[in-house]
């Protein structure tokens, strides 16, 4: 008898398993079936770093009727050649993300439906690289640039570097880590950016010389910035040694931003001379079961109202001339007079022979 | 066995097939040419090389300093014991950018070894072979110790009593019986090191570079399907010779054994010699396993005003700043729950019915299908994600926003966890036993019920605690899969950590120790639940 009760018992616990997944298949489910109110959802798929306030979300909704459902698709470049895989049969309506190291691609590849958004003469002439067809919008733009721990540099009484070629001054040895130009979009940004200084002849003979000089190369910016960048609150709590690293220009705001209590002055500082402009585009994707709900979106994503929520949300600068930037972000970040460029053809015709001649330069 | 088969068709064999052919298939032909161009690129041979070697000895080593614990968790009864099997599984669901961290803290620069004798791993392979005994630990542990607890200490004494050493006893004796669920464990390993991905980016820096990163890299940064493609064929060659070398070994040695219940062979250690295995293996779990994880939990609550609770109150609110999330980070608690527990159900319905079916029948067909049931854990995550994309996109299949995705994606690293450690207690069982019960009138499901069940509850419950914690912690098919805003643990924990600034980092940390304890009190709870001593009588 009291092993029957027992074998119930047991049974009742694996049961109890089934139940909860029952309950689980309630809570969690919301997608894929609600295709019959399509026409009042509009779907945007970006990278995993898409953010964007509540209230600017619902002011959407307010205006246009359409409510946006948001799908991380990962980081930049998968959330790309997801898109790329899936064309013509898209998981949404508008793609947010592409920027100008992959437009490229997603041209090459017919990926989005050409549509001239609204408000577009307010953008600047030069990030729009496809103002002839409009087959995407710029959105926002952002530098990726060496970061200076300041603290090391005022303890070590040396002025901390501006540009590419003090990286590579005996002054700076052993300092500078950066990311795994094959893996990491920074790192990849840092690269082209000593493209777009140095000259498609003279970029090597810099990096054998930044790689005498000790640069350190890690696979992610997860890792660089946080364990061995001595500048960040998890490079302090690591021990980490390095002070000079590849990340954003937007990173010192943040710093600030998510300290308690706020310091009046950000741990980490921007070198104005070692930065890429990245560009970040979005487009009706090919397909979209939403069409109209979509270019209402792409005219939203360049209208004051995103543009001004995105710096402190996305940490990039608006591309829309006159939207207002938080203070924070002017007092902290840095303003980059002239970055790199190199022109998304080039970018996408030399990249693979780039990355890989980097490679077998600096990674042994 | 029709069930399962049905579920790796539609679920893994045709995604997986639908991005391999994609690559192959190019301009109305087939492209096999390109196998034997892209294998013969000398830094693919040298990739497959470094790939190979490193997970031989990743699996040497956890063998070697897991079984000892496998033995002490099995045979000797101490208190803390369901703590410390817990303890040894968290690592497994922890993801692998956190652990990189913490192992750094240990064996990198200014690091314990570093401090004690100057001693840094950071950029060896050493680095690499250390966290994958970290993280697969437990896979030894559990395999193999759910096994050795229920065999029958008495048949050893036995042989003793006929004159055999302590020595002689255990290698004529007790090792035959556990080399299914030993090759069981040194498979996984294997297998799991053989595609490592986060541990050798992380520790091995951008030097080392397994098959894995390979493929990873072709497909997600360079869209190159074709390369992606012939690596995947390769991946699975080299699997495919691995389990019919496994399958080899293996059958001849399995047989019927004497199995007890485990609370009747466990006793407390007696005389110096067991303590001392007993003090080793508590020092070496401490060592290898709790360090790492105790830093995490430091910097968890290493807060810029001293000790305290600053980055857990943090993860309840809605990041007022905007933030990463529109819900407060804790919610991936809920949804690591929900999505596990349906991952967990359907690994061991679908692993189970397979472990039945593959016990009952012999033959080349079912040895197959058995080979087949290990094959998605040789297969690269962003594979069959980049597979489920392409395939599962048309009514009625089309998935790709569904929720059901992440836990079917998760069920099929799960499931075959819970055929490897239901098959060597399934097939232990003694036919007769069921044979006696159909003579006497009882109809196959009550056979079942009262001969196999009792027996095979705790692999059961050791499977589907395998399974959830396979769930929780998966990483790769997870962040692939396009799902609601709603992340997992791990996804928010990466989320957090790719960003700048003090209150995210140290979020990432409180979340990871939350995963930690989730984990083991998951764990815990279903240690519970098993049956005690009586339910060996039938």
């Amino acid at each position: 008898m009291n092993s029957q009760l027992r074998r119930a018992v047991a049974m009742a616990a694996v049961s109890a398993l089934g139940v909860t997944v029952l309950a689980a298949c309630g809570g969690g489910s919301d997608g894929g079936k609600s295709d019959g109110t399509a026409s009042k959802t509009v779907t945007l798929v970006g990278h995993d770093s898409f953010a964007v306030s509540d209230t600017v979300l619902k002011a959407f909704t307010e205006q246009t009727g359409y409510t946006v459902k948001v799908l991380k698709s990962g980081d930049a470049g998968t959330a790309l050649n997801k898109e790329i895989l899936t064309k013509g049969s898209p998981q949404g309506d508008v793609f947010f993300g592409v920027d100008n190291t992959l437009l490229s691609r997603a041209l090459d590849n017919d990926l989005f439906t050409p549509y001239e958004a609204k408000g577009l003469d307010r953008v600047a002439d030069e990030v729009q690289l496809d103002a002839e067809k409009h087959r995407v919008t710029p959105v926002d733009t952002g530098d990726i640039c060496v970061n200076y721990d300041k603290k090391y540099f005022a303890d070590k009484k040396l002025a901390p570097p501006e540009t590419f070629a003090d990286l590579a001054k005996p002054a700076y040895k052993d300092l500078l880590v950066v990311e795994n130009a094959a893996t990491s979009s920074p790192g990849l940004g840092f690269l082209l950016g000593t493209v777009g200084t140095f000259g498609e002849s003279g970029w090597q003979d810099y990096w054998k010389k930044l790689d005498a000089n000790g640069v350190k190369v890690v696979d992610g910016w997860e890792q660089a910035y946080n364990e061995e960048f001595s500048g960040s609150a998890g490079g302090k709590k690591a021990g980490a040694d390095r002070p000079l690293v590849v990340s954003y220009a937007s990173s010192p705001p943040v710093e600030v931003l998510y300290a308690e209590p706020q310091p009046a002055e950000a741990p980490t500082g921007v070198a104005t001379g070692t930065c890429f402009r990245q560009i970040e585009f979005a487009g009706l994707l090919q397909g979209a079961k939403n069409e109209a709900g979509g270019k209402a979106l792409l005219d939203f994503l360049i209208g004051d109202a995103f543009q001004e929520d995105m710096p402190l949300n996305m940490f990039v600068n608006p591309v829309v001339e006159g939207a207002k930037l938080p203070e924070l972000f002017t007092r902290h970040g840095a303003v980059v007079e002239k970055p790199a460029t190199v022109a998304p053809k080039t970018i996408a015709d030399k990249r693979e022979q780039w990355v890989r001649s980097w490679s077998s330069l600096v990674l042994k | 066995m029709a069930g399962p088969v049905v579920f790796f068709a539609v679920f893994f064999a045709y995604p997986v097939t639908a991005i391999v052919g994609r690559g192959l298939h190019d301009g109305g032909a087939w492209q096999f040419g390109r196998v034997a161009e892209v294998a013969g690129r000398p830094e693919i041979l040298r990739v497959l090389w470094f790939t190979t070697w490193q997970a031989l000895a990743s699996t040497a080593l956890t063998l070697l300093i897991a079984l000892p614990g496998a033995y002490v968790l099995a045979r000797f009864h101490f208190p803390g014991r369901r703590l410390l099997r817990a303890v040894v599984t968290v690592p497994f669901v922890l993801p692998t950018v956190v652990v990189g961290t913490a192992f750094l803290a240990l064996i990198g620069r200014g690091g314990l070894l570093d401090e004690l004798w100057g001693v840094r791993l950071d950029t060896t392979v050493w680095a690499i072979l250390l966290a994958h005994v970290f993280f697969n630990y437990a896979v030894v542990v559990r395999t193999v110790g759910g096994l050795w607890a229920q065999l029958d200490p008495r048949q050893e004494e036995a042989a003793r009593v006929l004159g055999a050493g302590r020595f002689t006893a255990w290698r004529r004796v007790t090792l035959p019986a556990l080399v299914p669920s030993l090759a069981a464990a040194a498979l996984m390993v294997f297998l799991f090191t053989f595609t490592s991905f986060g541990v050798v980016q992380i520790l091995g820096g951008p030097t080392f570079s397994t098959l894995e990163v390979e493929i990873y890299r072709q497909t997600a940064d360079l869209l190159d399907l074709p390369t992606a493609a012939v690596l995947t064929l390769i991946q699975f060659a080299a699997v495919g010779a691995i389990l019919a070398v496994h399958a080899r070994t293996v059958r001849r040695r399995e047989s019927t054994l004497r199995l007890v219940d485990p609370a009747r062979t466990a006793r407390r250690p007696r005389g110096a010699g067991q303590w001392a295995l007993l003090a080793g293996v508590v020092a070496t779990v401490l060592v290898l396993l709790v360090a790492p994880l105790a830093v995490l939990v430091e910097r968890s609550f290493d807060t810029p005003g001293g000790y305290g609770l600053a980055y857990y109150r943090a993860l309840t609110v809605v990041d007022s700043r905007g933030g990463t999330f529109l819900v407060p980070p804790v919610e991936a608690i809920r949804n690591s729950l929900e999505y596990a527990a349906a991952a967990t159900a359907i690994s061991v319905v679908v692993g189970g019915l397979a472990a039945a079916a593959l016990t009952r029948r012999a033959g080349r067909l079912v040895r197959g299908f058995d080979a087949l049931l290990m094959l998605p854990l040789g297969v690269s995550a962003v594979t069959v994600g980049f597979g489920f994309l392409i395939a599962l996109d048309e009514p009625p299949l089309d998935l790709r926003t569904s929720w059901i995705l992440v836990p079917l994606a998760q069920a099929l690293v799960g499931v075959p966890f819970v055929v490897r450690i239901m098959l060597p207690v399934l097939r232990a069982v003694d036919a007769r036993l069921r044979e006696a019960a159909s003579v006497l009138g009882a109809s196959p499901l009550r056979a079942w019920r009262e001969v196999d069940l009792p027996l095979v509850r705790r692999a059961l419950l050791v499977a589907a605690g395998f399974a959830f914690a396979v769930s929780l912690g998966e990483f790769g098919a997870t962040v692939f899969i396009a799902r609601p805003d709603n992340p997992t643990l791990p996804v928010a924990v990466a989320r957090l950590l790719g960003r700048p600034g003090e209150l995210n980092y140290g979020q990432a940390m409180a979340l990871s120790t939350v995963l930690m304890a989730v984990c083991a009190v998951a764990l815990l709870a279903l240690e519970r639940i098993r049956p005690d001593k009586t339910s060996g009588e039938f």
